[in-house]
């Protein structure tokens, strides 16, 4: 599909009616460039992706789970996430799922207990608003990051795009992780909270550098779109050209690098808080429940299959919702 | 191309030291010490120790020793923790525990990823191709630390077939579930990468040709195809290898393996800064170096490229 | 439909092929009933805008069309008096590259950019007449040199980056005549080369005709390519036979309005200065073909029935057919003088 307009037309014509034609063109050969109805056949074509719109239902069910369940199970049983049965010594220790003191069925605790006595569909649910909250918020700063490195690097081109590239590759080479590493275990904060923000700032400088390199390319191509030029040689505002036309064509493969950061970022967040850097108790993620849950692995299986189930069926989903998306918005934006 | 490369180590050295550098600032800067942990030392105790460990001495003066004693003997000094043991020796012995399990996992991701992924490209849209890539989808999802121990549950503790954990000398059937845990993400995604470069080149117009030469499908594939669609794979090879670095991290960690991570982490907790310079520069000059390998190996493969 | 010559003398024989493919937008039947033939050291032209078919009808031949999503639906394709669309996948396989050989529109990218030439023509001889390498070697580098590769020992072990456009072509050419076809299919060979190029592969080609007797099929969009290549042309549009008949006779008596309009188009350098001729409006969307003639929303001479009723396939002259409802007219106002058949 030949995505530039007739370049001879462009110039003997004034520029309202350039743009204007631009936009006829772009609609008679149905661009990728016309803001809405790219987005209407997205979604049509989203919703037919069967696998797609599974991940979009599951990761909405573990979504709404996270952030009502603990309310939730308190409403019905009472139990929080860190409630510790203090009137009963029995109940201290670790059921398996439905079980209860006696080795009788009961509802109460559908994924067992932990060794000091707390529910652990509770602490499941909990971590997974922690680690979804670490994991759209660490993608948000590396968009940031990101999205501003490339458009410079993009926009301004020559010596400083070059420099700039020059970085990237190089940083892609290291060792990141191990940096961050030494970073997360050196500077320890005291609180929880503090200790996540420290974690958003880590996780979020690891994977910027791949969103750069998308947004700069983007940038590019279309900074050298004829139309782009021609309004600004004319001194047409571009705004307008602006958001219709360039933010719609960054915006397609920012989301879908986006969704699929997430899954990458919760992924290294629970692998740090696996080792011990990550999140601090009280809080817990799936990363650390799973490490809980590893100590324990002979006699209490359960204390690690239920988190490292739940996690892995969320990234799953996550990783087929950015599948579509990415085959929905562009489907020659595939490389794996 | 022998400029390529000289360049490129030019470019490297100064990496290393950055890198070098960004770390020890990093423990430098730090709040607390190796040697305290939670209690408070008496301060004479305290005082002899900053001293016997040049700790006393300003920041410009540890940062000009460290340096030196690097750039000139390659020596990082000797661990803080581990008493009396030499950076140089620790990574020496741990070194091929990690450079083991990670060799070996990687080849074997190859081996099942490139069959898996062309089988399925082959045949696109079949029962094979969408299993296999459900697969595939599987195996990225699941966290290595998820994995490695149900793996050791099911064949360890369940099955009594394979020992749970702890190093065993190489070769040894302690190898199989860590290598096995290690390699479960890359096999897939090399799958799914494989499948993705096989289908893009089985599209293109030199295939056509060669099967309106008469070939046999089977060479069509092997011959013509096969390289054109294992690019991806390359050059994915320089990432993957820092990847794999940090999954080495967790399933050392799993298995007790004595292997590089294993100690990168201890040190790390320990604040031993010694031992943490001495492993992150070998890691960045093994990775910088890999990545080396990987461009030229590259340029070879591609006879386009190679002619710059 | 009458054949002018007796059945022994078709080197091939292609009658009512169909080829469908199935896509996103329904069903698009790029081949809808096409027929000709090819006499034994002929050359045929097949003339078509993009979008004819007249790729696709050759990639039917051998069997080369995707499938999926492209799918011959039915005809014959008769080649030395057995049907290739009956034979087993294996047979077809030998007849590809040895008794037929195709070359593709672009070079650079129709080679394999990893494979030394060498490599790539010793392929054919070594599996079609079981050279051994050295034989092999040696018949690749005596190819190279009849297509007229200067330098030809030396440059049998370059890649095909190393070749110019238009060298590469005539590597492909070497490639296709390794095993001495007996019929050379060119789809557009020349399209991606520069004009001075293009004429000296065609000259290659007719020198080659000439001195191995193979039969050509020739697929281009470009009349003046056809004009001094051919015996016999086919014009395609929209998956159909618009036109067939000898060249000359095309080019100074068509009896077409389409090929009217395409003789139209091509620049005369000696008529006067003028805007230049183009068929108005654009290939029609093959997947959603109105009733009636194809062509009508573009004909200067459209009428009424054209919109309402397929043309019937008219013969106009000795070896000359068009499928139009206005055939015989447009025959006769170019020239021609009333046949009765």
């Amino acid at each position: 599909m030949d995505k530039k307009p007739d370049r001879d037309k462009l110039i003997h014509v004034s520029p309202e009616v350039a743009i204007a034609e631009a936009d006829v063109r772009s609609e008679e050969a149905g661009e990728f460039v016309r803001g809405t109805s790219l987005w209407r056949d997205a979604w049509r074509r989203l919703l037919k992706n069967k696998l797609a719109v599974f991940g979009l239902v599951v990761v909405a069910i573990v979504t709404l789970a996270s952030l009502l369940g603990p309310t939730l199970i308190k409403r019905t049983f009472g139990f929080t996430p860190d409630y510790i049965p203090t009137d009963d010594i029995r109940l201290t220790r670790s059921f398996p799922p439905f079980t209860g003191p006696d080795g009788e069925f009961t509802w109460e605790h559908p994924m067992g207990t932990d060794n000091a006595g707390r529910d652990q569909f509770a602490r499941v649910l909990q971590g997974g608003q922690i680690s979804l909250f670490v994991g759209i918020i660490a993608t948000l700063v590396s968009l940031l990051i990101g999205v501003g490195y490339g458009a410079i690097a993009g926009y301004f081109g020559g010596r400083l795009d070059n420099v700039m590239m020059r970085i990237v590759d190089v940083l892609y080479s290291l060792p990141y992780i191990i940096v961050v590493i030494v970073l997360l275990s050196m500077f320890r904060s005291q609180t929880p909270r503090g200790q996540l923000i420290l974690l958003f700032i880590a996780l979020g400088s690891v994977s910027w550098l791949t969103m750069a390199r998308i947004v700069r390319g983007q940038v590019l191509s279309l900074k050298n779109q004829e139309f782009v030029l021609a309004a600004r040689a004319t001194g047409v505002s571009g705004t307008r050209i602006i958001f219709r036309h360039l933010v719609p064509n960054t915006l397609g493969p920012v989301i879908v690098y986006a969704t699929l950061t997430i899954p990458q970022i919760m992924l290294t967040e629970a692998f740090l808080s696996f080792l011990g850097f990550g999140v601090q108790a009280p809080l817990a993620s799936w990363g650390s429940l799973a490490a809980d849950g590893v100590q324990n692995i002979a006699i209490f299986p359960w204390q690690l299959i239920f988190p490292g189930v739940t996690m892995a069926l969320t990234l799953f989903s996550l990783n087929f919702l950015g599948d579509g998306l990415r085959d929905a918005l562009d489907p020659q934006m595939r490389t794996v | 191309m022998l400029r390529f490369i000289v360049r490129r180590l030019l470019v490297t050295i100064p990496t290393i030291l950055v890198v070098i550098t960004i770390t020890w600032g990093l423990i430098k800067l730090a709040p607390g010490n190796f040697y305290s942990g939670e209690k408070r030392l008496p301060p004479a105790i305290e005082k002899s120790i900053r001293e016997k460990y040049g700790l006393d001495k300003p920041w410009y003066q540890q940062y000009g020793k460290t340096m030196w004693s690097i750039i000139r003997h390659l020596d990082f000094g000797t661990s803080l923790r581990f008493e009396g043991q030499s950076v140089n020796t620790i990574i020496r012995r741990s070194l091929p525990v990690s450079a083991a399990i990670g060799i070996l996992a990687y080849l074997l991701a190859l081996i099942v990823g490139i069959t898996v992924g062309s089988i399925a490209a082959l045949k696109q849209n079949s029962k094979w191709d969408y299993s296999s890539m459900a697969l595939a989808m599987l195996g990225i999802s699941v966290p290595n630390f998820v994995l490695g121990p149900i793996l050791v549950l099911v064949f360890s503790l369940g099955l009594y077939w394979l020992p749970p954990s702890r190093w065993g000398g190489f070769p040894s059937r302690n190898l199989i579930l860590p290598v096995l845990t290690l390699s479960a993400i890359y096999m897939a995604y090399i799958a799914r990468l494989t499948r993705a470069g096989m289908l893009e080149v089985l599209r293109s117009d030199y295939i056509r040709t060669a099967r309106a030469k008469g070939l046999r499908e089977r060479d069509v594939v092997i011959r013509h195809a096969l390289r054109g669609g294992l690019m991806p794979v390359i050059s994915y090879t320089g990432p993957a290898l820092a990847f794999l670095l940090t999954g080495t991290v967790v399933v050392e960690r799993i298995f007790a393996l004595p292997g590089l991570g294993n100690y990168f982490i201890q040190a790390s907790l320990n604040r031993d800064e010694p031992l943490i310079i001495g492993i992150v520069a070998f890691i960045a000059i093994t990775l910088l170096l890999m990545n080396l390998l990987v461009d030229i190996a590259y340029a070879f493969l591609d006879p386009r490229v190679r002619y710059q | 439909m009458t054949l002018d010559s007796p059945p022994n003398q078709n080197l091939l024989e292609v009658r009512s092929l169909r080829t469908y493919f199935d896509t996103e937008d329904g069903i698009v039947k790029a081949v809808d009933d096409v027929s000709f033939q090819l006499k034994r050291g002929e050359t045929l032209g097949i003339v078509g805008e993009s979008g004819s078919g007249k790729s696709v009808a050759n990639l039917s031949i051998i069997r080369l069309v995707p499938d999926p999503p492209g799918k011959i639906v039915s005809g014959e394709v008769i080649f030395n008096g057995s049907d290739l669309l009956l034979l087993p996948n294996e047979a077809i396989r030998k007849i590809r590259g040895r008794r037929i050989a195709m070359i593709f529109q672009d070079p650079m990218t129709s080679l394999n950019p990893f494979m030394k030439i060498s490599r790539q023509l010793m392929e054919m001889t070594r599996l079609h007449l079981g050279h051994s390498k050295t034989q092999a070697y040696d018949h690749a580098v005596k190819m190279l040199e009849t297509v007229g590769i200067p330098d030809a020992r030396s440059r049998a072990d370059n890649y095909p980056h190393e070749f110019s456009g238009g060298m590469r072509q005539r590597v492909m050419i070497a490639m296709a005549l390794s095993c001495e076809p007996e019929l050379l299919i060119a789809d557009e060979p020349t399209t991606a080369l520069d004009v001075t190029i293009q004429a000296q592969i065609l000259e290659l080609i007719k020198k080659l005709k000439r001195e191995t007797g193979t039969s050509v099929i020739l697929i281009t969009h470009d009349l003046g390519v056809v004009a001094g290549m051919t015996d016999h042309v086919l014009v395609m549009y929209a998956g159909k036979i618009f036109e067939q008949a000898r060249t000359a006779e095309l080019f100074s008596l068509p009896g077409n309005p389409y090929t009217k309009g395409l003789l139209r188009s091509v620049p005369d350098p000696t008529a006067e200065q003028g805007k230049l001729y183009q068929i108005p409006g654009l290939p029609p969307d093959v997947a959603h073909l109105k009733p009636g003639c194809p062509f009508a929303p573009r004909c200067d001479r459209v009428e009424e029935i054209c919109h309402r009723e397929f043309p019937p396939f008219v013969q106009v002259g000795v070896d000359h057919y068009s499928l139009c409802h206005f055939a015989r007219e447009v025959y006769i106002e170019s020239g021609g003088t009333r046949v009765e058949v």
